[in-house]
């Protein structure tokens, strides 16, 4: 069947189209509305889309084999990116990359058996103050540990993606100054205190944040 | 010398709710729009930015009030801005803090930046992975439209203003002012050979200014404070104002933290980010982001005469120069998004290097062959070392592919590979050597060396 869009959607691309002066700028936004509705960008997709924005099948096939996020085959019900680059490495990325391919069962690039998961490794994802992390659909989860990993995870396999991210996922929040350290790196010399109002800001995970204090 | 008597850029992060109108508007939101589109001139408005000597905070650093000068509006054009949310740089993560936590005065500020540019429509053009940041963005847009701040009639006067938001979809190259353009079009996102530079051909053909997200949140505290008391918050000249320091890895308390320009990447770890973590010396740190040459605390800046522009810190560590654009090209690295990866002793550089050009080879767009070619083979080299499969001469091939990748491309990503790569060769040579002759031995690899933290041992 050929593919088309809820009428909500429908709506929402007229709207799209009022954004720009040439039509083909609606393609990646059309592009996304699309995949969440159909979870990935399958030929029946690429053809309505064509149709949709009078392009050919094959450059809208080019920009969507162009962007990572855009999936050209089927992928698992959840999609988890687990960041390795340095930031996240630093703090463990590889230990939680090999947690979730435990708990996942699937490697990597690799679907779990009952469908549920699609695991791939993501390059960085701009939460390195709060690494290492992951990303599963929309949603971020920083600072994690694998205690809190392995408690989210279950919490999504248990309970589905909403009930998780209601309790795990994380944004930036803010946070008043922390007390300053005494401790210093080896290589520094005393220099004078910053100003009071230094902001530090770090996403953590909503409560129970107590624990993961206690563990590390 | 002055240090700014509170916080500016993230002066209203701490308020509850701070992303919803209703909080932001009594704390000041809008407050220097309607002041701006009522009462000032758009000429004013760009000679306060001209004067608040602020450079770009999306890595190049070029100064955002020259870049507004090189508009030269012909008949029929229109002109676009539009500004840059990929935040895509390995160690970056500042952007997404103002976009989640106070995108009312990302919207603020591109509102004046439009009236004072004569722009009528803005993008912000934000990395795909940010759902959530990209859900506030458009919640506070459509509050800022609601309240007549945007529209056909912005505060009332006849200049329309449109802020619309459009989503990546996962790569980094999209960055890259004139990839982003393509992207916005609906194309691949390939850079395109400049000129024409953006702020003559941009998006959609027309006369584009490329901004960051940081450079536009701060337009409102420009236009406010007038250019030449903002610019003064800096410890530096020709490099104006505060910005935001992003600090990750082996520090107490990663995170960001707003500071005059000019703090010393000593004083960023140390005083902002609570020291090393378990106290365990600092061995080397990235200083702006991945493309940015690495920084060694034993050199020593070697600047014996007077009229060297880092004179004043000679014979001082290199972590001790103030970190503004200049001082840092000067240092042979580059101030990038000012966000900082800090690592300890136990991590192996050539580990560390193995995995930001695994970064460069996955996200070259492929167009430019000393590109395309050039980060396979570094990976490859880079690989064969630590796995102990490689030479000596694996070291000098990895200088001579570098140098090679340089000065030989569309964009500058290609040079963004190299000079770190060149930083870390140089630098931690004897590592690389002996990587050559001995691979990397397990124990000091760094994804091994915080196994123990991840797992609740340490
Ligand atoms: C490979 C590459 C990636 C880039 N990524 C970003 C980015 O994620 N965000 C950004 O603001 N600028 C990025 N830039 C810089 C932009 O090309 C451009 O200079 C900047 O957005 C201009 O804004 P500014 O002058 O306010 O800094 C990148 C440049 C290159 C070469
Ligand atoms: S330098 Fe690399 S990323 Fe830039 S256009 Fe060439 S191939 Fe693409
Ligand atoms: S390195 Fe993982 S988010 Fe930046």
């Amino acid at each position: 069947m050929a593919f088309a869009l809820t009428p909500e959607r429908e709506q929402q691309v007229e709207d799209v189209l009022t954004r720009y002066p040439e039509r083909r700028a609606a393609l990646l936004p059309i592009l996304w509305l699309c995949q969440r509705q159909n979870g990935w960008i399958s030929p029946d997709v690429v053809e309505y889309v064509a149709e949709r924005l009078e392009l050919s099948t094959s450059i809208v096939k080019g920009v969507v084999t162009f962007y990572t996020m855009f999936f050209d085959e089927p992928v698992g019900e959840n999609v988890v990116w687990v960041c390795r680059t340095l930031s996240c490495d630093l703090r463990g990325g590889k230990a939680i990359q090999e947690r979730l391919e435990s708990k996942l069962g699937c490697k990597a690039g690799h679907t779990s058996s009952d469908g549920k998961f699609t695991l791939l490794k993501a390059e960085c994802l701009a939460a390195c103050g709060q690494a290492p992390m992951v990303q599963i659909n929309d949603h971020y989860y920083e600072n994690l540990d694998l205690a809190l990993l392995d408690r989210f995870i279950d919490t999504h396999a248990a309970n589905g993606a909403d009930a998780a991210a209601a309790e795990f996922a994380t944004f930036a929040s803010f946070h008043a100054p922390t007390g300053r350290d005494s401790g210093r790196s080896s290589v520094s010399s005393a220099p004078p205190p910053p100003s009071r109002e230094a902001v530090r800001l770090a996403s953590q995970p909503p409560p129970p944040a107590g624990e993961k204090g206690d563990e590390t | 010398m002055s240090a700014p008597s509170k916080p500016l850029l993230t002066a209203r992060y701490g308020i509850a709710e701070s992303w919803k109108l209703a909080k932001a508007e009594p704390a000041g939101a809008y407050r220097i729009a309607r002041e701006a589109l009522t009462n000032r001139k758009p000429a004013d408005l760009k000679e306060e930015v001209k004067k608040a000597n602020i450079r770009g905070r999306g890595g190049a650093g070029f100064p955002a009030g020259v870049k507004w000068g090189f508009l030269n509006k012909r008949e029929g054009e229109e002109i676009y801005l539009v500004i840059n949310a990929d935040e895509s740089e390995p160690g970056t993560f500042k952007d997404r803090s103002i976009m989640d936590l106070d995108p009312h005065r990302l919207i603020e500020g591109a509102i004046i930046s439009c009236f004072a540019i004569d722009a009528h429509v803005a993008y912000i053009y934000v990395r795909g992975e940010l759902a959530f940041s990209i859900g506030r963005l458009e919640q506070a847009i459509a509050e800022a439209r609601q309240a007549g701040y945007l529209g056909e009639r912005p505060f009332g006067i006849d200049h329309p203003i449109e802020v619309y938001v459009h989503s990546g979809a996962g790569a980094y190259i999209c960055g890259e002012e004139t990839a982003l353009l393509n992207s916005l079009e609906g194309r691949r996102g390939e850079p395109r050979l400049k000129p024409p530079f953006p702020a003559v051909k941009g998006a959609f053909g027309m006369p584009t200014i490329v901004n960051n997200v940081e450079t536009i949140a701060a337009v409102p505290d420009i236009v406010e404070m007038g250019g030449e008391a903002w610019s003064s918050l800096s410890r530096l000249p020709g490099d104006g104002g505060i910005r935001i320091y992003g600090v990750s890895g082996h520090v107490k308390n990663p995170g960001l933290y707003e500071a005059p320009v000019g703090i010393t990447m000593r004083e960023l770890i140390d005083d902002y980010a609570g020291g090393m973590l378990g106290d365990r010396p600092l061995k080397a740190v990235v200083p702006g982001g991945s493309s940015t040459p690495v920084l060694d605390p034993r050199r020593k800046v070697d600047a014996p005469a007077e009229a060297d522009p880092l004179h004043k810190w000679h014979g001082q560590s290199e972590i001790d120069v103030p970190m503004g654009v200049d001082t840092y090209r000067a240092l042979g690295t580059m101030l990038g998004t000012c966000c900082a990866i800090v690592m300890d002793d136990t991590v192996n550089m050539v580990e560390a290097c193995r995995n930001l050009m695994r970064f460069y080879k996955h996200e070259s767009c492929g167009q430019c062959t000393p590109c395309r070619e050039g980060t396979g083979w570094l990976v490859d080299l880079l690989d064969n070392l630590c796995d102990g499969r490689g030479k000596v001469e694996d070291v000098e091939l990895l200088v001579n592919v570098s140098n090679n990748m340089m000065g030989n491309t569309i964009c500058a990503f290609a040079d963004g590979t190299a000079m770190p790569m060149l930083g870390m060769v140089q630098k931690f040579r004897e590592e690389f050597m002996e990587a050559a002759t001995r691979g990397v031995p397990e124990g000091v690899r760094h994804d091994e060396s915080v196994r123990a933290m991840v797992e609740g041992r340490a």
